[in-house]
C-alpha cells in the first residue's frame, strides 16, 4: 500500500519524463518518415551527385553512435548557430536525421524489392514516372518496409533515453533524479514498465498499419 | 474505330476466329490497301554477349493477328518488347503506325519527336504472362488508373469506361475484388481489360496463358478470340497450338535469332517447309 501511494506521489514527475521522451520522439519521427521516403526515392531515381550525397549521409549517420551525434549537435553545431537555438530542437534534428538514415535504407531496399513487372505494366500503360512511383511503387514498398521500420521505430524510442545525458528531461533522467533523492529503486521499476507499455503500443500501431497495408492480400 | 473495321474486314475474313478455314483464306490473299501498323526492319538485339535477334524483318497489317512461336529462349518475348520499347534495340528500325519509334544504325531512319513516339506508344497495349496487376488496387481501379492519369478522364467517366471493359471480359461482377481474390484466368482477363481501357490500336500478348492452370486457359483464349473477331490487330506469343492455328492470320517461327517461317496457319501447320518448324511442331503436337 505504501508503495502504491509512493508511486502515485511521484507520478507527476514521471509524467514530465514521459512527456519529454514522447515530445522528442514524435517531434522526430514524422519528419524522419517524410525524409526517409523522399531520400529513398532520390536514391533510387535521383541525379547521381544527389545519390552520392545521400550514400555518404546514410553511411555516416548509421555508422556513428547516436550519443556522439547528440554531443556534436549540442557542443558543436548549436554554438555555431549563435549560442543555441535550444537543446530541444537540436535533439529533434539529431533524432530525425538519425532515424531518416535508417528509413532511407529500409525504403530503398523495399522499392528495389517491388516486382519489375509493376514498372513494366506502368510503362506499357504510359503512366508517367512520378505517378508510377507515388501510385504504384511506393504503396507497395511501404508495405514491404513496415516490419523493419517497426523495429527501427522501437529502437529510436529506446535510444531517445540518451537525451538524459545532455540534461533534458526524459523518462530515464527523471527516474534517476527521484531515485537519488528518495534512495529507492521503485522509480526504475516504474520506468521499466513505462517503456514496455510504450514499445508495446508501438508494436500495436505498426500491427494495425500492416493490416491496413495488407488488406488487399488474401 | 470505323476505318479499322473496314480495313480489317478486307484483311481477314469476317469470322476468321471461329470458322475453321476462314482465317487462312484471309491470311493468304491480302488486300492491297491494307495498312501496315507495325514494321520491324533488320532488328538486332543482344543482351551483353548473348545475341538474341539478328536481322528480324516483320510487318503486321491493321486488323491482322500474327502469332509468334518458337523454342524457349529463341527471342519471342524480345521481339514484342522491342516493338513497344521495353527493350532498346541495338540496330534496325521499329515503326508503329508509320511513326519511327526506334532507329539505330540505319542510314536515313531517324526516331520521330518524343511526343509523337509517346502518343503512338500510348496506343500499344501489352498483356504479360505474369499479369502484373497492381495488387493494392481493385480490379476496377486497375482498369481506370491509366485512363485517369494518362488521359485525364474524370473519375465518374473512367468508372463507366472501366465497367464497360470489365463487362467486355466478363468480370463486371468482380469490379471491387482485389487481384489476390481472383483466379489466374480472372487476373489475366482484368489485365486485358486494363489494356483495352486505353483504347489501343493493337495489342501484344506475351504468353498470356502460360502461367495458368489448364482449366483456366480457355476463358482467357476466348477473350482474345473475341478481340480477333472485332479485328483488333495483335501479336501473340503462345504455346497453345490449337488456338494459334484458329486465331492467326499469320504464324511466325523464330529460331536461331531469326524468323525462319512466316506463313498462313494452314500452310504453317499442314506443310511446314522448314525442317526446324517441322521438328518443333512434331514435338509440340505429339
Ligand atoms: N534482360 C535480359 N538480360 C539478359 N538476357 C536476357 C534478358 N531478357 C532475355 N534474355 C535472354 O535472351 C534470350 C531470349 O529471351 P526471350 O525472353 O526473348 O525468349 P523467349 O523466346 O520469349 O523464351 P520463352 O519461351 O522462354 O519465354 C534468352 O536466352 C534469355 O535468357
Ligand atoms: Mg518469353
Amino acid at each position: 500500500m505504501e508503495t502504491v501511494n509512493y508511486i502515485i506521489r511521484i507520478s507527476p514527475q514521471l509524467l514530465v519524463g514521459v512527456i519529454g521522451t514522447l515530445q522528442v520522439y514524435f517531434g522526430a519521427i514524422f519528419p524522419a518518415l517524410v525524409m526517409g521516403v523522399f531520400f529513398a526515392i532520390v536514391k533510387t531515381a535521383g541525379p547521381k551527385p544527389l545519390r552520392w550525397l545521400l550514400n555518404v549521409y546514410t553511411w555516416a549517420w548509421r555508422g556513428v553512435p547516436l550519443l556522439l551525434q547528440l554531443m556534436i549537435m549540442k557542443y558543436g553545431v548549436l554554438p555555431l548557430l549563435g549560442g543555441g537555438g535550444g537543446d530541444f530542437p537540436g535533439a529533434i534534428w539529431v533524432f530525425a536525421l538519425n532515424m531518416a538514415a535508417y528509413l532511407t535504407e529500409i525504403m530503398r531496399a523495399a522499392i528495389g524489392a517491388v516486382d519489375r513487372g509493376q514498372y513494366e505494366a506502368c510503362r506499357v500503360l504510359g503512366i508517367p514516372y512520378w505517378r508510377m512511383m507515388f501510385r504504384v511503387i511506393i504503396p507497395q514498398s511501404v508495405r514491404i518496409a513496415l516490419p523493419p521500420a517497426c523495429s527501427e521505430a522501437i529502437n529510436l524510442l529506446k535510444d531517445a533515453a540518451v537525451i538524459s545525458v545532455i540534461s533534458m528531461q526524459d523518462i530515464v533522467r527523471v527516474t534517476n533524479q527521484i531515485t537519488t533523492r528518495d534512495k529507492t529503486v521503485i522509480p526504475y521499476l516504474c520506468a521499466f514498465v513505462i517503456y514496455l507499455i510504450l514499445t508495446s503500443l508501438l508494436v500495436k500501431v505498426f500491427g494495425l498499419l500492416e493490416k491496413r497495408f495488407t488488406a488487399y492480400d488474401a | 474505330m470505323g476505318e479499322k473495321t473496314q480495313v480489317g474486314a478486307g484483311a481477314r475474313t469476317g469470322d476468321g476466329a471461329r470458322a475453321d478455314g476462314g482465317a487462312q483464306a484471309g491470311g493468304g490473299a491480302r488486300d492491297d490497301t491494307a495498312e501496315v501498323i507495325i514494321r520491324l526492319t533488320n532488328l538486332h538485339k543482344s543482351f551483353g554477349e548473348l545475341s538474341v535477334l539478328q536481322g528480324v524483318d516483320l510487318t503486321v497489317e491493321r486488323g491482322q493477328v500474327v502469332s509468334i512461336i518458337g523454342p524457349s529462349g529463341s527471342g519471342k518475348s524480345t521481339v514484342l518488347r522491342c516493338v513497344n520499347g521495353l527493350e532498346k534495340i541495338d540496330r534496325g528500325v521499329v515503326e508503329i503506325e508509320g511513326v519511327v519509334v526506334a532507329a539505330v544504325g540505319t542510314p536515313g531512319a531517324k526516331p520521330a519527336p518524343k511526343e509523337q513516339i509517346r502518343a503512338v506508344l500510348a496506343k500499344t497495349g501489352m498483356v504479360f504472362q505474369s499479369f502484373n496487376l497492381f495488387p493494392h488496387m481493385t480490379a476496377l481501379q486497375n482498369v481506370i488508373e491509366a485512363p485517369m492519369t494518362v488521359k485525364k478522364i474524370p473519375k465518374a467517366r473512367a468508372r463507366e469506361l472501366g465497367m464497360e471493359k470489365l463487362r467486355r471480359v466478363g468480370l463486371d461482377d468482380k469490379a471491387d475484388a482485389f487481384p489476390s481474390r481472383l483466379s489466374g484466368g480472372q487476373k489475366q482477363r482484368v489485365a486485358i481489360a486494363r489494356a483495352l481501357a486505353m483504347e489501343p490500336d493493337f495489342m501484344l500478348f506475351d504468353e498470356p496463358t502460360s502461367a495458368l492452370d489448364p482449366e483456366l486457359v480457355g476463358e482467357v483464349l476466348d477473350v482474345i478470340k473475341s478481340l480477333a473477331r472485332e479485328h483488333m490487330s495483335m501479336m501473340i506469343v503462345s504455346h497453345e497450338m490449337g488456338f494459334t492455328r484458329e486465331v492467326s492470320d499469320r504464324v511466325i517461327f523464330v529460331d536461331n535469332q531469326k524468323i525462319v517461317a512466316d506463313n498462313p496457319p494452314e500452310r504453317f501447320f499442314n506443310s511446314p517447309e522448314h525442317p526446324r518448324v517441322a521438328a518443333f511442331l512434331d514435338k509440340m503436337l505429339n
